[in-house]
């Protein structure tokens, strides 16, 4: 038979109309299309795909129960490993990892394993999911801080372990950026919450509303009980770029931006009570995946323009290919090599423009990526009412800074060993952004996994 | 659930909640705040601890109904539950032994002072309290203040009782009658903690001001309660509330308080008219 080089396209929503609401772009595989897809996957002896995935799914083994129609199969084979993958068959930066290794792709486009991971996550999540086996207690008890995905992940792997598992959420709902950050449109929150569920019927007690570093510290949970503790709080702290006039009014952090229209739905405001406010131009600057989000999110609510500043070009830019190509379908602009050095005023406050400079790029900097050189005199103005500034965020200090005995390094991460997660404070662990700075959610699964396992082990070993 | 065990009417629309979260009693402290949601659709709101009962397991606090969450939350009666209530947030004031020390509270700001003013006694202080109100029906917490206070002085806008003025004008009285004025804790609102400050500096008495900005987690993750303190960007939910308010740039200050006037009015309208209609 001979191969398919393509990859069965995944049916999306079309661009014009899905700028305008908040439905999800991508629709996911019909049976027919997965079973096409699927097929394509040569079961190839060396497996190069499951080197590529943090979490260590056995990709060839799930592929072949669905070409086998076993879709019951497949996802029990998947969740051997992921505890969440409805999210990450959507979220996952595939291209970069699965996909990247497959045997297919050297000659071909590779398989589209998260495609399929999605279609047999949704496949349990339309059925109902089945109660997860949980097994008998070994007495022992984790402290899990933060809600996020390190967390979510290892709180899962721990209490499949049979420990007895309190994880605790600052904010009012568990999933951390899952809830807040990545819009509806790309992950829905329902989505997000059946999973949770799931890992809250593993047995893991997760309390929301819980600020550890206020109503406890680490070293308290240790006293009250806790054997260990994994602290996964992500990297909650908006960077500004430092320039005059990010505190204008009708400037946001794209945490701002994205939690005011996510995780409290603004987008359904005066229904729901949070507001959000965009203007008809707006600039997102940055060009990661969360400055894509913004971009898109700001179509969405309203903006008649919405622009991409980014100071180096198109080759460099930090976002998924399918979510820049997507933003792009959907009539985000592109200011590429630009830069603002001011953000402008009107008499009363709010924002009117960007002054800003064009770059060319010159030798590869520390970062591998050929470094943005300011264009001397090539300052201009741009005009927008609303600018979101997505240039990354920093790590939460709420629990490092209340956690004496653990150390950090220079940027306020916690230094943590990166096979173990371990911390250099006995019994506690930590993985994640707030170890590794700002990255993706598979890698701080990833994370969260290893360190669910090193804590296994230190319990064990722990009299 | 979080269940609100005890109301309180103290003014027209000032209204006191005492609400059981014993996690979050345990561990407030004068100057700290907290987060709450009326219900599902609603906003998080941050609001001052004016008090707590770490037997009893609960935290007070006084609200003015002035927009549309406020007057949601002021509809509720006691027995009635909230969904969420997450705190104490914010660095605790700090206090010492300073000496003669003027707090100086306006409208509902004197409810999180009061916290503040029992723990400067406390700790030795001889305390001059100055409260203040548009009018005498909207003065609160004046017994709980005048038990904490060596002296206390009142003012009302209008002359309904105490003195007919600012707190501004007593504040000056004390510093230049009594001198010696080692620190001043002033919280009201914005334009009232603007002019405290704008009266201490010549006097050069250092001046603790408590920001109330917009904000939305309360954990430094959004940075919207950003605030501008001596050049500096600080967020007031992780930094503050309280600030040197000399340093404090009070035109941004507010001006980012405006930010959402357009859209309260669009909630209160819509809900006035049963919610979600459209009609605005």
């Amino acid at each position: 038979m001979p191969i398919i080089k393509e990859k069965t396209p995944m049916p999306s929503q079309d661009p014009q109309e899905r700028s305008r609401n908040f439905n999800e772009v991508a629709l996911g595989y019909t049976e027919e299309m997965a079973l096409k897809e699927a097929e394509r996957c040569i079961q190839c002896k060396n497996e190069p795909c499951r080197q590529g995935c943090p979490v260590e799914v056995d990709i060839p083994a799930f592929i072949l129960k669905m070409k086998e129609k076993d879709y019951d199969g497949a996802i029990a084979k998947i969740k051997e490993k992921s505890n969440l993958p409805a999210i990450c068959g959507r979220v996952c930066p595939q291209e970069s990892q699965c996909e990247k290794y497959c045997t297919l792709g050297k000659k071909n486009e590779p398989v589209g394993i998260g495609r399929l991971e999605r279609y047999a996550a949704d496949y349990e999540l339309n059925k109902g999911v089945t109660p997860p086996e949980v097994p008998a207690s070994t007495g022992k008890k984790v402290a899990v801080v933060g809600g996020g995905p390190a967390s979510l992940t290892a709180a899962a792997d721990l209490a499949r372990l049979g420990h007895q598992v309190t994880l605790f959420e600052a904010l009012h709902v568990a999933g951390g950026v899952l809830m807040y950050g990545i819009p509806q449109f790309r992950l829905p929150k329902e989505v997000v919450q059946t999973e949770i569920d799931y890992i809250r019927k593993l047995g893991v007690d997760i309390r929301t509303n819980a600020v550890i570093g206020k109503i406890s510290t680490v070293d308290e949970l240790l006293e009250q009980g806790y054997d260990a503790v994994f602290i996964g709080t992500g990297a909650g702290l908006p960077y500004f770029m430092d320039i005059p006039g990010e505190n204008l009014n009708g400037v946001y952090s794209a945490n701002e931006f994205l939690t005011r229209t996510n995780l409290m739905k603004g987008y359904k405001f005066p229904e729901y009570a949070t507001p959000i406010k965009v203007g008809k131009k707006v600039a997102v600057v940055g060009a990661g995946n969360v400055a894509m989000d913004g971009a898109r999110t700001a179509l969405r609510l309203g903006a008649e323009e919405s622009y991409i500043v980014y100071r180096r070009s198109a080759e460099e830019m930090p976002a998924r290919t399918e979510e820049i190509h997507h933003a792009e379908e959907e009539g985000v602009q592109f200011k590429l090599l630009t830069s603002p050095t001011e953000i402008v005023a009107t008499d009363d406050g709010w924002v009117k423009g960007m002054t800003c400079v064009k770059y060319e790029l010159g030798e590869p900097d520390a970062s591998g990526r050929r470094r943005p050189i300011a264009i001397e005199g090539s300052e201009f103005f741009m005009e927008v009412d609303t600018v979101v500034m997505a240039i990354g965020q920093g790590p939460n200090p709420l629990v490092p800074t209340t956690t004496p005995g653990m150390e950090l390094n220079k940027k306020g991460t916690i230094k943590a060993d990166e096979e173990s997660g371990a911390t250099t404070k006995e019994g506690v662990f930590a993985g994640g952004d707030i170890v590794t700075g700002a990255a993706t959610v598979i890698l701080a699964m990833g994370a969260g996994k290893k360190a669910a396992k090193a804590i296994d082990e230190y319990l064990k070993n722990k009299a | 659930m979080y269940q609100i065990v005890a109301t309180k009417v103290l003014a027209p629309t000032i209204k006191l909640f005492e609400i059981k979260a014993p996690m979050v009693a345990a561990k407030a402290q004068a100057g700290q705040f907290i987060i709450l949601r009326v219900d599902e659709e609603g906003e998080r709101i941050p609001l001052t601890i004016a008090d707590y009962n770490r037997d009893a397991g609960t935290i007070t606090t006084i609200f003015q109904e002035i927009g549309y969450t406020t007057k949601k939350l002021g509809a509720l009666n006691e027995g009635d539950s909230l969904v969420d209530f997450v705190g104490p947030l914010g660095q605790a004031s700090e206090i010492e032994n300073f000496g003669r020390i003027v707090c100086v509270g306006g409208g509902v700001g004197v409810a999180p002072l009061y916290p503040i003013t029992r723990a400067l006694k406390e700790a030795g202080n001889e305390v001059i309290s100055i409260i203040g109100a548009r009018s005498k029906d909207l003065l609160i917490l004046e017994d709980e203040m005048r038990s904490v206070s060596d002296t206390l002085l009142v003012a009302t806008d209008d002359g309904s009782y105490g003195h007919k003025g600012f707190v501004t004008d007593l504040l000056k009285q004390v510093i230049e009658e009594k001198g010696d004025v080692k620190h001043v804790w002033a919280i009201g609102p914005v334009v009232m903690m603007r002019a405290v400050t704008g009266t201490t500096k010549p006097y050069e008495v250092p001046t603790i001001v408590s920001m109330n900005p917009i904000m939305v987690d309360g954990t430094g993750m959004c940075g919207a309660c950003r605030v501008s303190v001596g050049n500096e960007t600080k967020f007031a939910c992780v930094d503050g509330p309280e600030f040197d308010g000399h340093l404090v740039d009070w035109d941004l200050a507010i001006r980012r308080l405006a930010i959402f006037k357009d859209e309260e009015k669009r909630a209160e309208a819509a809900a006035s008219c049963g919610g979600g209609c459209g009609c605005q």
